[in-house]
């Protein structure tokens, strides 16, 4: 077998045991399931009439589902990504890091079978939220192949985050440390984007970052790919948000080249203790 | 250096090993060698080194300086052809409490690289051996320490590995267990398997190790076989308990012509040591002494050092501690 195939084959290993970890522990699957479930309504009934998008005449919460919806799927598969990390820095801190370590096989295989596994579990939390969003009055209102490139960019975009989350995972190297620190970062990066709130309603220096934001170029993608963007929204200013699928992409492929190399060689090192 | 010597083949060899963390020098310097077919008890304190060495004898970590090959395998240069050969099986039981028994040694065989029906076998064959064929199917966050120990040395002999490298196998166990672990080591030893293990038992050094390499602060005080070792201490010694605690300091200068060196006195159990000549005869004149001093005894008699006597003696703990007494 050359090296590749075998660095596969030990990536798909490492794969079926995560998967069956998510098959085992009840709380994750719940995790991924409920929550998502709780993000779409909650928004869709709280917010749903309070906020205005610009090129509505009035606060219409029916429009704001339709907008709401690519924003809370691209917060959520992010979510699904810092499982990576948390996944990562338990398996270095219980020693089973150590007994991959002690194996003859591909150095990367654990990664790419822990990112691997991940979106799984991400495609799992996709499938609840597109169902209850058409629950509460979501529809596509484009072509199944412009759908389908919708989702595909969702989850690339939290493959390649959950890169940098394993990568963080291996430095705090402690499960409870990783997730207080992780969501002191997701939280206003998530939020600080056009996600919930449409950029231009946000004030100056926030208005800024949120334009520039991957998260908001994901959303932005989304939601021109499942045709949600409503009639009347004035076009886009910035660069980013003008080209979404372009920056998204460009951002998803930066996070690759930089973490992959980066958070292998961490994964070397942090197991050499 | 380079010149062949007449001696057996050493399956271990090691040669300057160095690891420092930060100021730490965790391993400072260790040499050891360990013919094929034979056991090395690493013996040593917490913090000793041991850990350190273990990883470094099995690839996982980069000394800083010195050298060592295992089965004439650089550990550095060869590391993983070397993986391929050596089985590893670490102070914390290092299985995924998720999957199955069966499916532990199943994931390992095939990250092995058996391919999947040979992986599958193998993990049965071992479950059985371990005594784990009941509990295979079930997650192993049900199982006891022991089981979970057992778990992972058969994770560490999927792949049939000549030379095992077991550190701290028992830490942790209840009595029973360990007893459990030392006979699973024994068979494997019998059958010819190289073995080293560290341990901070004296008791399991004794009786897994043909030889036995004593560390502290990084660096091997002591190599020989438990008997050699012990006779680094002297020969018998007559062990005397006395009544009251006033009564330690008398049967001290009772007891210092008689014997054959130092009296040690543990004060806390009122108990004197002392190495002595002519076994019973001694003691019998130093149970006659203190009698006629009016000492109270209430335990006497002769007894082998061990270990842990070999032990005291080599690190200094025994010394650092007793001037301290000796001053109060």
């Amino acid at each position: 077998m050359t090296p590749i195939v075998q660095a596969l084959a030990d990536g798909w290993t490492v794969t079926r045991r995560n998967l069956i970890t998510i098959k085992r522990v009840p709380d994750l699957l719940v995790g991924s399931i409920v929550s998502p479930i709780m993000f779409v309504l909650l928004f869709a009934y709280v917010f749903g009439g309070s906020i205005a998008l610009p090129g509505a005449s009035e606060l219409d919460p029916a429009l704001y589902r339709e907008f709401l919806i690519a924003g809370i799927f691209a917060q959520t598969v992010i979510f699904g990504a810092t499982i990576t990390g948390s996944g990562m820095a338990q398996d270095l801190k219980k020693g089973i890091i150590d007994r991959f370590r002690s194996l003859p096989m591909a150095p990367s295989a654990v990664l790419v079978g822990r990112t691997g596994a991940d979106v799984v579990n991400n495609v799992l939390t996709v499938v609840i939220m597109s169902l209850t969003g058409l629950v509460v009055g979501w529809r596509i209102n484009s072509s199944v192949g412009e759908a389908l490139l919708g989702y595909v960019l969702l989850l690339f975009f939290a493959y390649c985050i959950s890169w940098l989350m394993a990568y963080v995972g291996l430095l705090v190297r402690t499960p409870e440390v990783f997730n207080n620190a992780v969501f002191i970062v997701i939280f206003p990066l998530t939020f600080i984007a056009n996600t919930f709130v449409p950029s231009q309603n946000l004030p100056g220096v926030l208005r800024t970052f949120a334009e520039w934001n991957p998260v908001s170029s994901v959303t932005q993608a989304a939601r021109e790919l499942f045709g949600n963007v409503l009639p009347g929204t004035p076009d886009p200013t910035t660069w980013p948000l003008q080209n979404p699928v372009l920056y998204t992409v460009l951002w998803g492929v930066a996070l690759l080249v930089v973490f992959v190399p980066l958070t292998v060689r961490q994964y070397q090192r942090a197991a050499a203790r | 250096m380079g010149t062949a010597r007449l001696a057996p083949v050493s399956t271990i060899t090691a040669q300057g090993l160095r690891k420092r963390y930060g100021a730490v020098h965790a391993v400072d310097g260790i040499d050891l060698s360990v013919e094929r077919g034979t056991v090395l008890g690493l013996l040593g304190p917490n913090g000793a080194g041991k850990t350190t060495t273990v990883r470094i004898l099995t690839t996982l970590l980069r000394p800083d300086a010195g050298q060592a090959s295992v089965l004439g395998l650089d550990v550095v240069r060869d590391a993983r052809e070397l993986m391929r050969r050596i089985g590893v099986s670490g102070q914390y039981a290092a299985v995924d409490e998720n999957l199955t028994g069966f499916e532990n040694l199943e994931m390992v065989g095939r990250l092995y690289h058996l391919g999947v029906r040979r992986a599958r076998t193998r993990a049965d064959e071992l479950l059985e051996r371990f005594g784990l064929t009941e509990a295979a199917r079930r997650p192993v966050r049900g199982y006891s320490g022991g089981m979970r120990r057992r778990l992972d040395l058969a994770g560490a002999l999927v792949a049939e590995p000549e030379v095992l490298f077991l550190d701290e196998p028992t830490t942790g166990l209840d009595p029973r267990s360990r007893l459990g672990m030392w006979d699973v080591i024994g068979e494997l030893v019998r059958s010819g398997t190289t073995v080293l293990l560290t341990t901070q038992y004296l008791e399991e050094a004794d009786q897994l190790a043909d030889t036995i390499a004593v560390i502290d602060h990084g660096r091997v005080i002591a190599q020989g076989t438990a008997d050699e070792l012990k006779s680094q201490v002297g020969g018998e010694r007559v062990a005397v308990t006395v009544g009251r605690a006033e009564e330690v300091a008398t049967a001290r200068d009772v007891l210092r012509p008689l014997v054959a060196g130092e009296v040690g006195v543990e004060e806390h159990t009122r108990t004197l040591t002392a190495p002595v000549t002519g076994g019973t005869g001694a003691l019998v004149a130093v149970l006659r002494a203190l009698g006629d001093a009016g000492v109270d005894v209430l335990d006497a008699g002769i007894r082998r050092p061990t270990l842990d006597d070999v032990f005291l003696t080599l690190t200094g703990h025994e010394a650092e501690s007793a001037p301290q007494e000796a001053g109060a």
